[in-house]
């Protein structure tokens, strides 16, 4: 009997919230959930002193970035943003906070004049960049999402199409070039200059391999010798 | 405008974006700890990739499709240059914690003129 009494109470606001329940709108409730912690943990990141506590406020933040990628559709991006960023360049940044946080360097205090110039600043770049993106027209339409959804259309996965630009083909640009019948040869720059990224893919890999081999250079362990040995060695 | 109620659009990123970038540039700017500066410069473009993203997205904007491949393809660009900016500055801070057993980026002044 009074399991079912509070079963009955606890329906009826639950029925009465079920309507505006199914018209909440979930995308825009979750793109400000992840906007709230990347803006607020980039903000944290910014105001506190220590260095161990930034590292992990940058990671709450890229990670909610992340999360932003994928509400925005390019959900590969979003992936490589949790593989690469937080689990790669944030590891090494983690790494490298350990190897240097001695007690005196944990957390360096910023002198109160540099935070209120710096505050000063920051308000102006915040005003220019907000004035410039609300300036615009056309960014500032609503969403299609429910239109795209309906037509089921740029909800389809996007990574065989990223993929094949990387290798030179744009397999999503069905728009005829001036070529139509010229074949493949003619088809990428001639049809509107929008050809594939075969040649920055290629570029990007060189400069990776060529950035890892200086760092490992840069970053090797010099043995210091103490003068004992030195002298030895000099003999 | 209230991303409750309206579909969201690419103001919403670009308002985000803004705001990372401004932490970051901040961030680059005021922190004496050498390792803080390389999380500013990660901030800073993640605001960018945040940009590139939102231009590029079919979800967000009607008129994107030129760019719906081009937005993920820069973002992915400037992800891997951020890994590799991040090791050589890594690792050149760490040769100046070695050489000078400190990391406070003040103190990096020896070619003061």
């Amino acid at each position: 009997m009074m399991p079912s009494s509070l079963f009955g109470m606890a329906a009826m606001p639950l029925g009465t919230a079920a309507m505006p329940l199914a018209a909440v709108n979930w995308h825009g409730l979750f793109f400000l959930v992840f906007a709230a912690v990347a803006c607020g943990m980039a903000v944290a990141v910014v105001l506190a002193d220590n260095i161990v506590r930034m590292a992990f406020y940058l990671v709450l933040s890229l990670g909610a970035t992340a999360g932003l990628f994928f509400l925005a559709g390019s959900e590969f991006v979003g992936a490589m943003q949790l593989m690469i960023y937080v689990g790669g360049t944030l590891v090494l940044l983690v790494f490298g906070v350990m190897l240097t946080a001695q007690a005196p360097f944990v957390s360096i205090k910023t002198a109160t004049g540099d935070r209120v110039l710096a505050g000063i600043v920051a308000a102006s770049l915040l005003a220019v960049l907000l004035q410039a993106a609300f300036s615009v027209h056309a960014w500032r339409e609503p969403g299609r999402l429910p239109a795209a959804r309906a037509a089921g259309g740029p909800l389809e996965p996007m990574s065989s199409p990223l993929g094949m630009a990387l290798v030179g083909v744009r397999v999503d640009d069905p728009s005829p070039g001036p070529s139509e019948g010229g074949g493949v040869a003619q088809g990428g720059a001639a049809a509107g200059g929008r050809s594939g990224y075969l040649l920055p893919f290629e570029i990007v890999s060189v400069h990776l391999l060529v950035v890892l081999v200086g760092a490992a250079y840069l970053a090797r362990a010099k043995r210091r010798r103490s003068p004992r040995e030195l002298a030895e060695a000099l003999r | 405008m209230n991303p409750l109620v309206d579909p969201v659009g690419v103001v919403h990123y670009l308002v985000v974006g803004a705001v990372l970038f401004t932490a970051g540039i901040v961030c680059m700017a005021v922190k004496r700890n050498a390792l803080g500066v390389l999380m500013g410069i990660e901030l800073v473009l993640n605001g960018a990739n945040v940009n590139f993203v939102a231009f590029g997205s079919p979800v967000l904007r009607a008129d994107a499709g030129p760019l719906a491949i081009d937005g993920p393809v820069i973002a992915l660009f400037v992800i891997v240059l951020a890994a590799a900016e991040a090791a050589v500055a890594l690792a050149i801070t760490l040769n100046f914690y070695n050489n000078h057993s400190t990391v406070d980026v003040d103190r990096a002044d020896e070619l003061k003129g």
